[in-house]
C-alpha cells in the first residue's frame, strides 16, 4: 500500500495548475499531430522534446506524455472520417470506423473510438499501478525465440479467425513479406532488393504504403462510383454521444478481452500494431454479429481502439523500468529521460519517486483531459462529412501527399503513395483483404530478426522454439489459432453431410 | 548543379571580403544517421540544448534523424547537400563502416571535418548472476561451449561485431554474434539471460548496471576511464579494468564527431569549429560526457585530420580481415 500513499502524492505534483495547463496544451497538440498524417507522434513527441529541456522533468514528461496521449486520439479521427490511419495502430480501425461514417454514423464512430481509447489506456494504467515490478521482470523473459512466438500468434490469428478467403488472406500476407524485406538487412548488415536505388534502400515506410493503400485508393473507388459523400445526412450533436455512451455497457465482453489482449501485447513487448489487429481479429470471431464486421459494426471499431491503447499505455512500463521502448515514442520520451538527466531501469522507480509517480498520476488525469477534448470536439469533425466531396477529395489527397513526403522529404514517397493508392484499388477491386498486407509490412522484418536471432543462437537448431514453457505455449496458442478456423469450417462441413447422409440412411 | 552554382557564389563572396566572418543566414540543420532516442541522437539534443540554452547561434538549431541503411540514408543526404553551409552531421565509426560493409558511393574526405566531440569505449558485459570474475574465465568457457557462447550487439558488420570477431581472434574460439538493432535491446536481453554477453557502450547498459541485472567485466580500451563517481554497487567506470590487463588483447574506441558537407568555405567551417568548441567547454556537455561515461577528446583541424586518417586505415584492415567489407 506503500504504492497507494505514492500515487496520492503524484496525483498532488500532477494536479497543480501549471501541470494541468501543460496537460491541455499537450493533447490538443497531439491531436492535431494525430489527424495530420505523416507527422505522428514520434515526430510530434521528437519536435517538441527541445522547449522542454528547461522545464523541471516532471512538468516536462506530462506535457510530452499528453501530446502522446492526444496523438493516441487523433489517429482515430481521420481513420474513421476518410479511411486514413494516422498511426499504425489505427489500421484496424478504419475497417468498420469508415464505413459506419459512409452510413452517416461518424459521430457514433468517432464516440465509441474515443471512449474505446479511454478504457484501453485506464486498463494500462491500472496495470503499471498496481504490478509495475512483476510485470518488468516477466518481460525479461523474452528472448528471440518468444518475440517470434508472439509475432507468429498474430500472423496465426489473423488467418485463423479471419471470415474472408484465407488463400487470399495467405497471399496479401507474403505480398507484405516481400515489401517487408525491402532495405537494409539488420541480421547480416546487407541491402536486399534496392536494386542499385538509394531511394528503396529505406525499404517501404509503412506509412506511404498505408496512405496510399488506404486514403487514396477510396478516393479513386469513390471517384468511379461519382462524387458523392454518403455520410452527409449525419445527425451531429452531443446527444449522440450520450446515446452511445448507453449502448456501450452491451459490448462489455469485446472491451474486456480487448483490453486483456491489448495489456499482456504492451508488456510482453509485441506492442500497439500487434495488438489492435489481434482485438480485431478475436471480436471478429467471438462476436454475435461477426458477420457484420467490416461493414461498419460498432464492435468492429471498439475492439482495436481498446487494444491499441491498452497496449500502447502498457507499453510505457517497459520503457520506465527496463530502458526498452515499447513504441517509436517511446523512443524518443526514452531519449528525453536522458537529457533530463533520469536514467530510466528498475532504479528509476527507487530514486525518482516524485517523477515516476507523477507520470503514472498523469496518466490518468491526461486521459481524462483527452476524452473530455476529443469528444468536445465529436461535432466539429463530424460535420466535415457535410461538405461536398468534391471539395473534400483534392483536399485528402493534397494533405495525403504532404504526409507522405514529411516522411524523408522525399518527392519518390508521394510516387509510391500513388502506386499504392492503385494497388490497393485493385485489391479492393478484386476482394482481396489489406489488413494482412499492412500486418506483414509492419511485424515482418522483426519477426524475420527474431526467428533469425534465435536460429543463430541456438546453431540452426529448431528446438529453441519448443524450450521452455512460455514459447511453447506461445506457439501451441499460435497453432490452435491458425487452425481453429479450418477446423471448425471442416467440422461444419461434415456435419452438414452427416446430416444429408441420415436421412438418407433412415429410408 | 545549383549548390555548386550556390558555393562557388559563397566562395566569391568570401574572396571579395576575406576579413568578413561568416554567419549563418537560416536554421541549422543536424542531421542524426540513427533512430531518435539512440545515442548519436542524445548527442545531437544536448548539443542542441547546450546551444540555444547559451545563445551560442544567431539561428536556431534543428535535429532531423536519417537512419535508414544504418546511417547511409543521414549520409547520403550530406553527400548531395555539398556547399550548404546550414547543414552538420553526426558521426561515429559509421563514417567508415557504412560504406566498406554497404559498397555505397560514399567517402568521408567528401565532406569537411568540423571537429571530434569525444570517444565511446567499449565494455565487456554479462548477466549479474554469471559465474565470471574476469574476461579470461568469460573465454575459457567460451572455449568449452557448443553450440558457441551467445554475444549481443548492434547491428551487423559494425562496431560490436567487429570487437566479437577480433574477440575470436585473440582468444583463438567462436562466437555467435546475434545482431540487434539497438544496443539498449541487447542490454535487455543480457539481463534476461538469452545472451552471455555483450559489448555495449557504458550509456547502452548503465540503466541496467545500476538495476543489479548486468555488470561489467572489463573496457576495451588501452586505459581505464576516468569518472570516479560511483554508479553502482560502490563501483564507478574507472574501477573497471582494461580487457588487455586481463588477458584479452582486444582495444577499440569510436569517434563521436561533427562533419560538415563538402565544398564549403573556410570561413563557415572555422565559424562550426568555433561553436563545437564553446559546446565541448559548457558545463551541460561536461555533465553530459560524464553520464553517458565518454572519453573527452576534443580535436579539430589537422588533428582531426590525422586521427581520421589513422582510423580508416585501422578499420580498413579490421574490417577485410573479418570479411565484412563488400564485394
Amino acid at each position: 500500500m506503500d504504492d497507494l500513499s505514492s500515487l496520492f502524492t503524484g496525483f498532488q505534483i500532477a494536479l497543480s495548475w501549471h501541470n494541468v495547463g501543460f496537460m491541455a496544451i499537450g493533447v490538443v497538440l497531439g491531436i492535431i499531430v494525430g489527424v495530420l498524417p505523416g507527422l505522428g507522434g514520434p515526430n510530434g513527441v521528437a519536435i517538441l522534446l527541445p522547449l522542454t529541456f528547461g522545464m523541471d522533468p516532471t512538468s516536462a514528461i506530462i506535457l510530452l506524455s499528453s501530446i502522446y496521449w492526444g496523438a493516441l486520439f487523433g489517429g482515430a479521427i481521420t481513420s474513421i472520417l476518410f479511411n486514413i490511419p494516422g498511426e499504425a495502430w489505427s489500421v484496424a480501425t478504419t475497417f468498420d470506423g469508415y464505413p459506419m461514417a459512409v452510413q452517416g454514423k461518424a459521430a457514433e464512430a468517432l464516440t465509441a473510438a474515443f471512449t474505446a481509447s479511454f478504457i484501453g489506456a485506464l486498463s494500462g494504467v491500472v496495470l503499471i499501478t498496481f504490478v509495475a515490478p512483476l510485470v518488468a521482470s516477466f518481460a525479461l523473459r523474452f528472448g528471440p525465440a518468444e518475440f517470434f512466438a508472439v509475432f507468429l500468434l498474430t500472423f496465426c490469428s489473423f488467418i485463423g479467425m479471419g471470415r474472408d478467403n484465407r488463400a487470399k488472406i495467405l497471399a496479401s500476407l507474403c505480398l507484405g513479406f516481400l515489401l517487408a524485406a525491402v532495405g537494409l538487412d539488420s541480421i547480416s548488415g546487407d541491402l536486399r532488393m534496392t536494386f542499385g536505388s538509394t531511394e528503396l534502400m529505406r525499404g517501404f515506410d509503412f506509412l506511404i504504403v498505408v496512405i496510399g493503400l488506404f486514403g487514396v485508393s477510396e478516393i479513386l473507388l469513390t471517384v468511379e462510383e461519382g462524387l458523392v459523400f454518403k455520410g452527409k445526412q449525419a445527425k451531429i450533436d452531443l446527444k449522440v454521444v450520450l446515446r452511445t455512451w448507453a449502448g456501450l455497457p452491451r459490448y462489455w465482453a469485446t472491451l474486456v478481452r480487448s483490453s486483456i489482449v491489448g495489456m499482456w501485447m504492451g508488456v510482453t513487448p509485441g506492442g500497439a500494431i500487434a495488438a489492435s489487429f489481434m482485438g480485431y481479429g478475436l471480436a471478429k470471431r467471438f462476436s454475435k454479429h461477426g458477420k457484420n464486421f467490416g461493414k461498419g459494426e460498432i464492435e468492429g471499431v471498439l475492439a482495436p481502439e481498446t487494444a491499441a491503447h491498452a497496449a500502447g499505455t502498457s507499453a510505457l512500463l517497459p520503457m520506465l523500468a527496463l530502458g526498452i521502448p515499447g513504441s517509436a515514442t517511446a523512443a524518443v520520451l526514452l531519449g528525453g529521460l536522458l537529457v533530463w538527466g533520469l536514467q530510466p531501469g528498475p532504479m528509476l522507480f527507487v530514486e525518482q519517486k516524485d517523477f515516476v509517480w507523477g507520470l503514472i498520476a498523469s496518466m490518468y488525469l491526461g486521459n481524462i483531459a483527452g476524452l473530455i477534448i476529443v469528444l468536445a470536439t465529436v461535432p466539429l469533425f463530424a460535420a466535415i462529412m457535410r461538405i461536398p466531396f468534391s471539395f473534400v477529395a483534392p483536399v485528402i489527397l493534397i494533405v495525403c501527399a504532404i504526409g507522405a513526403y514529411t516522411i524523408s522529404n522525399s518527392i519518390f514517397d508521394i510516387w509510391l503513395m500513388l502506386v499504392f493508392g492503385v494497388v490497393g484499388y485493385v485489391f479492393k477491386k478484386l476482394d482481396y483483404p489489406l489488413a494482412p498486407l499492412v500486418l506483414a509490412l509492419v511485424l515482418g522484418d522483426r519477426a524475420e530478426d527474431a526467428f533469425r536471432q534465435a536460429l543463430i543462437g541456438s546453431g540452426g537448431a529448431l528446438d529453441v522454439f519448443w524450450a521452455n514453457g512460455l514459447v511453447t505455449t506461445l506457439v501451441l496458442l499460435s497453432m490452435m489459432l491458425l487452425f481453429w478456423g479450418p477446423v471448425g469450417d471442416l467440422i461444419a462441413a461434415l456435419n452438414r453431410r452427416g446430416r444429408a447422409e441420415k436421412p438418407a440412411a433412415a429410408e | 548543379m545549383k549548390q555548386h552554382w550556390l558555393a562557388a557564389c559563397a566562395a566569391l563572396a568570401a574572396g571579395v571580403s576575406p576579413a568578413a566572418a561568416w554567419e549563418p543566414t537560416k536554421a541549422i540543420e543536424i542531421v542524426v544517421p540513427f533512430s531518435a532516442g539512440g545515442a548519436s541522437d542524445q548527442m545531437a539534443r544536448t548539443m542542441q540544448g547546450i546551444i540555444q540554452k547559451h545563445n551560442l547561434a544567431s539561428q536556431p538549431i534543428i535535429v532531423v534523424n536519417k537512419p535508414a541503411a544504418g546511417g547511409a540514408e543521414g549520409m547520403l543526404d550530406i553527400q548531395k547537400s555539398a556547399g550548404d553551409p546550414h547543414k552538420l552531421i553526426t558521426t561515429s565509426s559509421g563514417i567508415f563502416m557504412t560504406p566498406m560493409a554497404t559498397k555505397l558511393p560514399l567517402n568521408w574526405k567528401d565532406y569537411t571535418p568540423v571537429a571530434m566531440m569525444a570517444q565511446d569505449s567499449f565494455v565487456l558485459w554479462v548477466n549479474a548472476k554469471a559465474p565470471y570474475k574476469n574476461a579470461g574465465d568469460l573465454m575459457a568457457k567460451a572455449k568449452t561451449s557448443t553450440p558457441p557462447m551467445k554475444v549481443g550487439g548492434t547491428s551487423s558488420k559494425r562496431e560490436d561485431n567487429l570487437i566479437v570477431f577480433a574477440m575470436e581472434k585473440a582468444g583463438g574460439v567462436k562466437f555467435s554474434y546475434i545482431p540487434h538493432t539497438s544496443g539498449g535491446q541487447a542490454s535487455t536481453q543480457l539481463a534476461g539471460e538469452h545472451v552471455e554477453a555483450t559489448t555495449n557502450n557504458p550509456a547502452e547498459d548503465v540503466a541496467n548496471w545500476r538495476g543489479g541485472a548486468t555488470r561489467p567485466l572489463c573496457v576495451f580500451s588501452e586505459k581505464q576511464m576516468t569518472y570516479k563517481e560511483p554508479v553502482a554497487d560502490g563501483k564507478s567506470w574507472a574501477d573497471i579494468p582494461t580487457c588487455q590487463s586481463q588477458g584479452l588483447d582486444v582495444t577499440y574506441q569510436m569517434l563521436r564527431g561533427m562533419f560538415m558537407p563538402g565544398k564549403v568555405t573556410k570561413e563557415q567551417q572555422a565559424y562550426y569549429v568555433g561553436l563545437f568548441k564553446k559546446v565541448s567547454e559548457a558545463p551541460e556537455w561536461k555533465d553530459y560526457l560524464a553520464r553517458s561515461a565518454l572519453v573527452a577528446d576534443y580535436r579539430d583541424g589537422d588533428a582531426f585530420v590525422a586521427f581520421l586518417k589513422a582510423d580508416e586505415e585501422k578499420h580498413a584492415k579490421l574490417m577485410s580481415e573479418a570479411g565484412f567489407m563488400a564485394k
